[in-house]
């Protein structure tokens, strides 16, 4: 209902727009355009170098295309942006020809990454599979009491040990519950560690190895969570995170703020690591696969 | 040698590119990067150039100097409380670090005689309540919870608690919300007027992007902030939020979190930021980090040793002990400029517990030769060592080489150190 009185009012508002757009004639594709656009992009995080590099695209093909009028532009923009943050469609969660499926979550401190894996756990579990939790965040104060009480919320088991306990060791139990219960979806939560921290990396690449060595192809998804509100350091996390693991796909969350996570435009195109899903509130159902059409449309509103 | 004479509007343009990129790349908001550098054009036009910088450099300095007085000329510290007890708020979004830099602020106040509580507000996410009270615990201060109740009657309660326990602060950790969440905002302006806090300190995230402005703003204006916490600072963010925040809110930065340790808990200083912002490196927090942790007199010895290039294994192991008490390695290094990516590759110096007893281990089974004069450490010595510390002749190998890399390190260090008063105000660009 909301929802398509926002849509009627968006509809209202474009159609005025290109109203007064052509009545003083600033449908003309001038160096204003371009202007107004590396604001647009630096000021959704998408960066210096990406934006330069998104606005230089775009004038070869509107150069190429002979655009002479915004709007053509700005199409071509959007096809622009989509093929960057789409290419191949890769944004579909991997899955293990039999069960149990892992997915490994990593990010720095605060991003929320085990309200993330709760999301991942209801949705699963909503739909019938058997989910299963690894409490491995066993350094924060209370972790393992937050993803225990998510756990009962989404009807998702936990395996968890004591705080300060090895999170290599929760994570190979877990994974040995999850394939002596018949688990279809395991989901490893980490403890909040920044990229910086060489001890850190090397406590995460032993998790990705225990779990490689008790299920062979496993993590089938390792994810690493990024806050829509973080800046250019994203691109320095992703970075140095895949210099250790090999991360398959970004979880962009808080996109429920005045944030607009252009960041993931300059991590997809330095990194090419793809965006899969995205935290869209604070409630259990508020995570969204990730669609790159959708995606661009609110980046560029 | 004669001046340069004045910066023309060429000079200042070029220079000026360089700046706004500098800050743009550091997550400085756009339009607050736009009204500083067309405040600075002006500025600098017709300025001096000094003999000693190029026109380019010159520019740079009105810029440092400039960001300095934008982040504001002193640092803070929480106001003293005239009526006992006084309640300090934290606000901000998840995630930016609310809970712990409320432990940390408890711990810094209680390290300064006061006697801090703290008052679980946190009523929404899992857990929450658990994580302060854990924290409190470690810290020795006590913690008020009532669960899920409203967080005003919490912070009322908590503060009929103080004055019955003799706290004379009383810090309220809040849940995260947006700041665009209507309802939660309403109930952080419930508590205020409830409880007229002495400060209200907005937590932001120095990874935070262009949206700082945005979150500074909303929550300025709603609730009239009187202070910012900046967290997450031991990353390679260059922070350029800070500014941002500083500028749309004119409050004060009045700390920083620099770890996950209690002790990571840092006065603001503008100039360093100003330089970390404009990525200069940020040299001078290194010093006075090795010099809080660093015995005076031991460090002037070891400078001597590293002057004179005599550093021993003895020295090296005590200077293991105090790293360890300084941070990660790796995190000192970051600090200085230049040394950002040599100390990525450095993975190897990065310290644990067991690695301090094994290299601890290594270093007594030498004998005391070998400690002064690693040189003379052949292959039958160190299998030698590697027996008696009860190692791999790879662990003796590794470490030899651990220390040799070190000794180039700090000589490097050193020669940074002496180089910065050399080449006051001079700019990588």
């Amino acid at each position: 209902m909301l929802d398509q009185f926002k849509k009627g009012l968006q509809k209202t508002r474009e159609a005025l727009k290109n109203r007064f757009e052509n009545l003083f004639g600033v449908n003309e594709l001038d160096e204003e355009f371009y202007d107004e656009l590396e604001e647009i992009l630096v000021s959704a995080d998408v960066g210096v170098k990406t934006t330069e590099k998104i606005i230089s695209l775009l004038r070869e093909r509107a150069k190429k295309e002979k655009a002479r009028e915004r709007s053509a532009a700005r199409k071509m923009l959007k096809d622009l942006l989509i093929e960057m943050l789409d290419d191949n469609h890769r944004s579909s969660l991997a899955t293990a020809a039999s069960p149990p499926t892992v997915y490994l979550i990593l990010g720095v401190n605060g991003v929320g990454k085990t309200t993330a894996i709760a999301k991942i756990a209801y949705q699963y579990s909503r739909k019938g599979k058997k989910v299963l939790l690894a409490a491995g965040d066993t350094f924060r104060a209370a972790a393992i009491d937050q993803l225990d009480e998510w756990s009962r919320a989404v009807g998702a088991g936990i395996i968890k040990h004591q705080e300060g306990g090895d999170p290599s060791a929760v994570i190979f139990d877990a994974v040995n519950a999850a394939k002596s219960r018949g688990v279809d979806l395991l989901l490893c939560d980490t403890a909040g560690r920044l990229h910086t921290k060489a001890n850190l990396l090397d406590e995460m690449k032993k998790i990705y190895r225990v779990i490689q060595k008790s299920l062979g192809e496993a993590p089938h998804e390792t994810l690493l969570v990024v806050d829509a509100t973080t800046g250019q350091n994203a691109i320095a996390q992703a970075r140095l995170f895949q210099e250790v693991v090999p991360i398959s796909g970004l979880i962009l969350t808080k996109l429920d703020g005045t944030a607009r996570g252009g960041i993931v435009l300059a991590v997809k195109d330095i990194t090419g690591i793809p965006l899969k899903l995205l935290g869209v509130g604070e409630k259990k159902e508020d995570l969204e696969p990730f669609n790159a059409v959708e995606f661009v449309e609110a980046l560029l509103a | 040698m004669r001046g340069k004479g004045k910066l023309s509007e060429k000079d200042v343009d070029t220079a000026l590119r360089e700046v706004r990129l500098a800050l743009l790349e550091a997550d400085v908001s756009y339009k607050v990067v736009k009204q500083f550098t067309a405040s600075l054009k002006e500025r600098a036009l017709g300025a001096e150039v000094l003999k000693s910088l190029t026109p380019g450099q010159q520019v740079v300095k009105i810029v440092h100097a400039e960001l300095i007085k934008l982040m504001g000329e002193t640092q803070s510290k929480i106001s003293p409380v005239d009526n006992p007890p006084g309640v300090v708020m934290m606000v901000g979004l998840q995630g930016s670090g609310k809970t712990t830099s409320a432990a940390k602020l408890a711990r810094l106040l209680k390290k300064n005689g006061r006697k801090p509580l703290l008052a679980a507000g946190d009523v929404y996410r899992p857990a929450a309540i658990k994580q302060l009270e854990v924290l409190g615990k470690e810290i020795a201060v006590p913690v008020f919870s009532l669960g899920k109740e409203d967080p005003v009657i919490i912070v009322s309660k908590a503060l009929r608690e103080a004055a019955k326990e003799g706290n004379d602060y009383v810090i309220l950790d809040t849940a995260g919300r947006l700041h665009i969440d209507k309802e939660l905002m309403d109930e952080l302006l419930r508590i205020k007027k409830k409880t007229n806090p002495l400060e209200i300190l907005l937590v932001v995230d120095a990874m935070t992007g262009q949206d700082a402005v945005n979150v500074a703003q909303a929550f300025h204006e709603q609730l009239g902030l009187t202070g910012v916490i900046l967290t997450k600072l031991d990353g390679d963010t260059r922070g350029g939020a800070a500014l941002s925040v500083r500028a749309v809110t004119n409050c004060p930065i009045k700390y920083v979190g620099t770890g996950e340790k209690f002790e990571a808990f840092e006065p603001f200083y503008p100039d360093r930021m100003a330089s970390r912002i404009l990525g200069m490196g940020d040299v001078l927090t290194l010093i006075e980090k090795a010099e809080a942790v660093v015995d005076k007199e031991k460090r002037q010895a070891l400078e001597k040793k590293l002057r004179s290039q005599t550093l021993t294994l003895e020295d090296f192991l005590e200077q293991l002990g105090q790293i360890k008490q300084m941070g990660p390695l790796e995190d000192l290094l970051g600090m200085i400029p230049g040394l950002n990516k040599a100390a990525r590759h450095l993975k190897t110096l990065s310290l644990d517990e067991k690695q301090l007893v094994q290299t601890e281990a290594i270093i007594q089974s030498m004998t005391r030769e070998e400690r002064q004069q690693p040189e003379i450490i052949n292959s039958s010595r160190r299998r030698r060592i590697s027996q008696g510390s009860g190692t791999t002749v790879q662990d003796v190998n590794r470490l030899l080489k651990q220390f040799e890399q070190m000794k180039k390190m700090l000589k490097q260090m050193n020669a940074l150190e002496k180089g910065r008063y050399k080449r006051k105000g001079m700019f990588p660009f």
